[in-house]
């Protein structure tokens, strides 16, 4: 549960380490991949992305490849903070009053942890899609390696390799836009790895205090 | 794969209109497959092999007449050998020449997302463009009779192109050309099914087969290919060909109802996001502006 996060100068905290930041990046720029050349499959109004990502037979002979990469960062992500990741039961309050984080009303929010309900969910959402998307994928890749493949298997994988990337795709968007558009200081902390000692004190303040050893709101 | 005459009537993975469609006053062809006077003699799987430039693959004894198991890549006509016994104890050799049925409807257009690798002419003629191709195999799953089959070493899919080249030219299908016993005919859709129904009747009323009948099944919305069946009620006898083939139900949930609901999601989503943007904003406008923040709220 504990995780190694030195407090630094100029009241920030180590809030991602590099293999963190490195692993998240190789899932980042593979998942943006996967996700391009896979809408181009979707899509006849979004072939053209094929088109740019080298055609449509480029796109579909490294697709899977990107895949495997893919599935590989989401099982180091996995390894690295499958623990940290429980749900607890700040968890479900927190999850009660999500319309108030939505509001940006931080401070009617139960004391998140290191990782929010909702970064929590984002974690398990792309754990589970992740490994249907590879058994499916890899089936859809390579069926005659497989004695048992039949056209039905086949057509079911499909349907669930379509629908699981569908909902990493709403995932994604909510992701990029809490770390990159809601949350400043969220998309610095998984470039540099540092967050002021604030931004954890405002959005993780259960942390705060176990980094701290010091009260997150001392007015209550 | 020869457009030289055909127009494009439907294309695969296309957004937009079609060149083709509807610009030609043209008869839809038809291949008509008598598989009561059908000998089995295979002289139609080497015309195939032979017109197509096909290369000669191994064969597999399999303790029946069949060439193999199934079509191939680069083997898209077969003849299926089925032994049946009929109620009276007595043998039947039913044989049938399986190929493409050129589906009025085909799955394995609607299943393809590369632009122009399938395309349906305004003759109902359904052909792959192998150059259009990028080997994902939809097609594969598109397909009622499992008929399309991947080169495992290009990654493109071939099938039966009805002879698209020999037909652009007037000319009948190699198969079609090379039958001896004159159970395969070529024509238009409404002539063959013509010759068809009367082949049918000819078998109820003076021959013993009283369930004998017409094969252009309606769920693909007929098929460019036609049998006549001794038994209309069993085509399952002739070497598991469907009774009531559709575009499988996954395909029509990918490619219908998921698609809509998907599209749906991913724009609504982008739009939501960007309204709750101008709605509430970032959480804060710098990380520096956490400080004086906090604790604002009575």
């Amino acid at each position: 549960m504990s995780h190694p996060d030195q407090i630094l100068a100029h009241g920030r905290v180590l809030r991602y380490s590099f293999p963190e930041r490195a692993w998240h990046w190789v899932a980042g720029f593979s998942y943006v991949y996967l996700l391009l050349s896979g809408l181009a499959f979707w899509s006849p109004w979004l072939f053209w992305l094929a088109m740019i990502l080298g055609g449509g037979q480029v796109s579909r002979m490294l697709h899977p490849f990107v895949g495997v990469v893919f599935a590989i960062a989401v099982a180091a992500m996995y390894n690295m903070w499958a623990g940290q990741m429980r749900i607890t039961d700040v968890d479900k309050a927190w999850f009660s009053s999500v319309e108030h984080y939505a509001r940006n009303e931080d401070e009617k929010m139960p004391p998140a942890g290191r990782y929010n309900a909702g970064q929590k969910s984002l974690f398990w959402g792309f754990v589970i899609c992740m490994v249907l998307l590879l058994v499916t994928g890899i089936f859809m890749w390579i069926p005659q390696y497989f004695p048992w493949h039949s056209l039905l298997i086949l057509r079911i994988a499909t349907i669930i390799h379509a629908s699981s990337a569908l909902i990493t795709i709403g995932l994604f968007m909510i992701h990029v836009y809490m770390g990159v558009f809601a949350e400043r200081g969220a998309f610095g902390s998984v470039i540099r790895g540092d967050v002021s000692l604030q931004f954890a004190r405002r959005y993780h303040p259960g942390w705060y205090e176990e980094i701290t050893g010091q009260p997150a709101s001392p007015k209550k | 794969m020869s457009q030289a005459t055909l127009r494009v009537q439907r294309i695969s993975g296309h957004a937009g209109t079609v060149p083709g469609e509807d610009a030609q006053r043209e008869y839809t062809v038809c291949k008509l497959i008598d598989t009561t006077t059908c000998i089995g003699c295979k002289a139609c799987e080497v015309a195939c092999m032979d017109w197509n430039d096909l290369p000669f693959g191994e064969t597999i004894f399999d303790n029946t007449y069949q060439t193999m198991p199934e079509t191939r890549w680069n083997y898209w006509n077969l003849i299926l050998f089925n032994e049946h016994e009929k109620e009276d104890g007595s043998l039947m050799w039913l044989m049938r020449k399986n190929q493409c049925m050129h589906c009025a409807d085909p799955g394995c257009l609607a299943a393809c997302p590369s632009d122009g690798a399938i395309v349906q002419y305004t003759n109902g003629i359904v052909d792959f463009q192998q150059a259009n191709c990028i080997g994902c195999g939809y097609c594969i799953t598109g397909c009622p009779f499992d008929i399309p089959k991947m080169n495992p070493q290009t990654h493109r899919v071939f099938k039966c192109t009805l002879c698209a080249d020999r037909v652009s030219e007037a000319l009948e299908p190699a198969c079609i050309k090379s039958c001896p016993t004159g159970c395969l005919h070529f024509g238009s859709k409404d002539d063959m099914k013509d010759l068809a129904e009367k082949r049918a009747k000819q078998l109820r009323e003076h021959y013993n087969f009283p369930n004998a009948g017409v094969y252009d099944p309606a769920g693909v919305g007929g098929t460019g290919v036609v049998y006549v069946l001794h038994d209309t009620t069993k085509p399952e006898l002739y070497g598991g060909l469907p009774a009531d083939p559709h575009i499988s139900w996954t395909v029509k949930l990918w490619k219908g109802p998921l698609k809509w609901l998907g599209n749906a999601a991913m724009i609504g989503g982008l739009l939501g996001l960007f309204v709750h943007y101008l709605r509430f904003g970032p959480k804060a406008r710098s990380e520096e502006d956490l400080e004086p923040h906090e604790g604002e709220q009575p």
